[in-house]
């Protein structure tokens, strides 16, 4: 039985600018201002990091891990590209772990961005690689919003939630991130919204409209790690506030769950997977008590929805019941997506798995930019990622916690 | 005895209204609609239609040529029959060709296919006719093209309509054309054209019929010929000796339009419909000539009956809502540039999986049992390892299980209903839905499949045109 990574890796500083529509800034601006706020936050140099991991997804303005070191000046050390579309923020972060717990390096940074703002085209840009069936197959099967809208009416339909009802229990999941996100100074759409406008809103692809979908952003996120054995050498500006690594989940569908006929649509398979992975190695066996706040991959409302119920934070089919009684919310059971979440946080592709890390980072350290979205006894915090699409995921999860618990 | 074993044919959905013309150009343009075909259709969609309608029923490995007769085949060099024949799931080992350059391509195709069976040199040959003829925006011919197609499997056993002889005339004449490079057609004065060539040479082939054979007008039950108008097809009819009321099929102007290399054909087909046996047909075809046949109606015609044919397409239609929609659809606009990332579509993709794309083959796995789309190595649901047989799933129907409504998809008609299908039988399809009202779409709606172009690559990437099978709601 491998090991756990509990507690063998610390995060001993973090730096997330605030994510927006980056007009002003190239790929080299994003990732000097994270990079240098987290080495500042850690009070450590560019030139003592030893390796680095970086994550992005789009490949039209870099390719390889050359970009990192072009940017701050690295002088030939190690650094690694990871791409697992929404997932590389995570995979960075785990990457970095791995490198640290196997002692082949002491302090490291993992740096996820995505410049979105620079295609010229309001959407989404693919990455462009060919799968095994496209152009004639997987193409036709389009874009984002179409494909976890199929789920939504999938969910609807098991659940019998009419399309009103349905629509409404999306729209309060936005209603309640934009109520997040408005507070959060970091956050890209910092605007409150209704439930009336949500439902109102044009529609993209139905069943979800313009709120329902998370905006195309630019930003990065960037964490400087060393062992948690190490602390007392680096964690010179948190010597004891540092949060350590308590579990990782990663699990890659097989991708052709979509193409079965029992694959229902109103489940992520490889987000169940990821979660009991993480939960094993973190020792959590109740998540809803023991979590302080999750951030979850809420590209869309209805994939916030899904997911909650898919790492069994509440049971499937209960997550309507939890949004309508408020559970999700900050003063509720679990808060999830404290920040804003992807939804109005914003979604540079491969710096969300690392921005959610920086959440509990955050929240742990008593440091929310407004004190009324500052949580209380923050203890665990679980970070989710996922990329693809329902049937066809890689998820990434992350979960981080206090030294002591 | 060599004829027609079976017969089938296709009328896109949608409809555009002489009306709706007439708003637009602010005159008036008569009575009746015209078919149109769909952003994803061509005249190798339109004609696997046909081929599939005139297949039910029979072994699709039994035929042992395909002639695709059009004006309108996409490529200017390469072969289209060839496409017809992938979709259709025909044999590779069989002759393909495309007859094309004049609306009586269509009994061109017969004619050799006739006397490739009388030659001995195949058993059944597949002759289907398909055009998507343009007309230029604002001409006399706007109203009056259509878009559609007729397929006849050709035989020498169970026969349901025999050909009994033929006559051809070849004329060198100037009536309609297109020249290489030019998007829309030229026409001599229509007084001209009608008086020395339509109402001319496709007479002088029937008559030369008639001599050879020692037949008159009052012999045949039925008259089915080309013409280019009601008006002309009338005329036609008139000097031939048809009385209008009892022995001329209604031709198809007001219904469908003229659908050049297939409207002969189609009306053919609408005439075979209401034929009872022993009913004794006169077929004629028009352009560059002329090519007239007797052809008699057997028993055999009650075997081939349920046919989606003329009468089921017709019933089944979409209103265009107006010509903006339309000039989308034929792709007649300027388009604003799209900054999205051009995608490419190597045709190796296509063609290492031909089987998978063109005739829709899916697998199923020997170990359990689970049928499976696109192809794979690996079983998806027991992870046996390349143990699976082949299986057509073009024919199969299915139910609804999930859908989306996109308005903003890389597509030319929005917005874009995407589903997942549950096949009968097993498996499961992604696919675009075509040919759907947006506002009657439910879970648990049966669904068919329709082979259709692709928007990826013809215009950007590649240069070539992807087709695939996609579903929609069944037709009729």
């Amino acid at each position: 039985m491998a090991e756990s990574i509990r507690d063998k890796v610390a995060i001993i500083g973090m730096g997330c600018p605030a994510w927006g529509e980056r007009w002003d800034a190239d790929i080299f601006d994003l990732i000097t201002e994270a990079s240098f706020a987290a080495f500042d936050d850690a009070g450590i140099g560019p030139n003592q990091i030893d390796a680095a991991w970086l994550g992005y997804y789009v490949n039209d303005f870099a390719t390889t891990g050359l970009v990192l070191s072009q940017t701050l000046q690295l002088q030939q050390i190690p650094i690694t590209r990871v791409e697992n579309g929404c997932a590389s923020g995570s995979e960075c972060i785990r990457g970095a772990a791995y490198g640290l717990a196997s002692k082949q390096y002491d302090l490291v940074l993992a740096l996820g961005y995505e410049k979105l703002k620079d295609t010229g085209f309001g959407g989404l840009v693919t990455s462009g690689a060919p799968g095994k069936v496209y152009p004639m197959y997987a193409a036709e099967q389009g874009a984002a919003p179409g494909r976890y809208a199929m789920a939504a009416t999938a969910y609807f339909r098991k659940y019998g939630l009419s399309k009103e009802e349905g629509k409404r229990t999306l729209a309060k999941i936005s209603v309640k991130s934009h109520r997040n996100g408005a507070r959060n100074p970091r956050a890209h759409l910092r605007r409150e919204i209704t439930v009336e406008q949500v439902m109102n809103a044009p529609i993209i692809a139905w069943p979800l409209g313009l709120f329902d979908c998370c905006g195309v952003t630019d930003g990065a996120a960037a964490a400087v790690m060393c062992r948690t054995e190490d602390v007392r050498k680096f964690a010179v500006n948190h010597p004891h506030d540092y949060i350590t690594i308590k579990g990782f989940g990663i699990a890659a569908s097989p991708g052709w769950g979509k193409e079965r006929v029992d694959y229902d649509f109103t489940y992520w398979d490889a987000t169940e997977a990821a979660a009991k992975q993480a939960f094993a190695q973190a020792g959590i066996t109740n998540p809803r008590k023991e979590l302080s706040l999750a951030e979850v991959h809420d590209c869309f409302s209805i994939a916030e929805l899904i997911g909650v119920e898919s790492m069994g934070i509440c049971g499937y089919g209960q997550g309507k019941a939890d949004v309508d009684s408020g559970a999700w919310e900050q003063e509720g059971e679990i808060p999830i997506n404290i920040s804003g979440g992807l939804k109005s946080f914003g979604h540079p592709i491969g710096a969300s798995g690392a921005r959610e890390v920086f959440e509990f980072y955050t929240q742990f350290q008593n440091r929310a930019e407004e004190p009324s979205r500052q949580l209380k006894d923050v203890k665990f915090g679980l970070a989710h990622n996922q990329g693809g699409f329902p049937g066809q995921f890689v998820c990434g999860i992350t979960i981080t916690g206090a030294p002591d618990v | 005895m060599v004829g027609i074993v079976s017969y089938g044919a296709y009328i896109p959905i949608y409809r555009l209204s002489r009306d709706t013309l007439a708003s637009v150009w602010g005159k008036p343009l008569g009575r009746g609609e015209r078919a149109v075909a769909s952003a994803d259709e061509d005249s190798i969609t339109l004609a696997v239609e046909a081929v599939v309608d005139a297949m039910r029923g029979f072994d699709r490995a039994t035929v042992d040529g395909i002639y695709l007769a059009s004006t309108t085949t996409p490529y200017r060099e390469k072969q289209s029959a060839s496409i017809v024949r992938a979709a259709a799931d025909f044999r590779e080992d069989i002759f393909s060709a495309d007859f094309s350059n004049s609306v009586r391509s269509c009994t061109n195709a017969l004619t050799a296919a006739l006397h490739a069976i009388k030659a001995g040199e195949a058993k059944r040959v597949m002759v289907v006719a398909s055009d998507c003829r343009l007309p230029a925006p604002n001409s006399d011919f706007e109203p009056i093209f259509g878009d559609g197609s007729a397929a006849f499997l050709l035989g020498s056993s169970d026969v349901a309509v025999s050909i009994d002889g033929s006559f051809s005339v070849s004329s060198e004449f100037h009536d309609v054309w297109r020249k290489e490079g030019d998007k829309y057609h030229w026409a001599w004065e229509d007084r001209f054209i009608k008086d020395e060539g339509y109402q001319k040479i496709l007479p002088q082939a029937v008559q030369g019929l008639f001599k050879k054979f020692n037949l008159t007008a009052k012999d045949f039950a039925k008259a089915v010929f080309y013409a280019p108008d009601s008006r002309t097809h009338a005329a036609i009819a008139k000097s031939l000796g048809f009385d209008a009321k009892t022995q001329v099929q209604v031709p198809l102007f007001d219904s469908v339009g003229d659908t050049g290399t297939a409207l002969a054909p189609m009306t053919l087909v609408a005439a075979l419909e209401e034929a009872k046996a022993g009913d004794k047909i006169l077929f004629a075809s028009y352009g560059d000539g002329a090519d007239a046949y007797i052809l008699t109606v057997t028993d055999n015609i009650e075997k081939v009956r349920d046919r989606r044919g003329m009468k089921g397409h017709l019933a089944s239609k979409m209103d265009l809502a107006n010509y903006g929609v339309y000039l989308q659809m034929r792709d007649i606009m300027e388009w604003a540039p799209d900054l999205r990332p051009k995608r490419r579509s190597p045709f190796t993709f296509v063609w290492r999986d031909r089987k998978m794309f063109y005739a829709l083959y899916g697998q199923k796995c020997r170990q359990c049992s689970q049928i499976q789309y696109p192809k794979q190595r690996v079983c998806i649901y027991c992870q046996a390892r390349d143990d699976f047989e082949e299986i057509r799933l073009s024919d199969k129907q299915g139910k609804l299980f999930t859908y989306s409504i996109d308005e903003r998809a890389r597509e030319i008609i929005l917005p874009l209903v995407r589903v997942v299908v549950d096949l009968e039988g097993g498996g499961r399809y992604y696919s675009s839905l075509t040919d759907r009202d947006v506002d009657n779409i439910e879970i648990g709606m049966p669904l068919e499949f329709t082979f259709r172009l692709v928007f990826d690559g013809y215009k950007e990437g590649s240069g070539f045109r992807n087709y695939l099978w996609k579903a929609r709601p069944i037709r009729c």
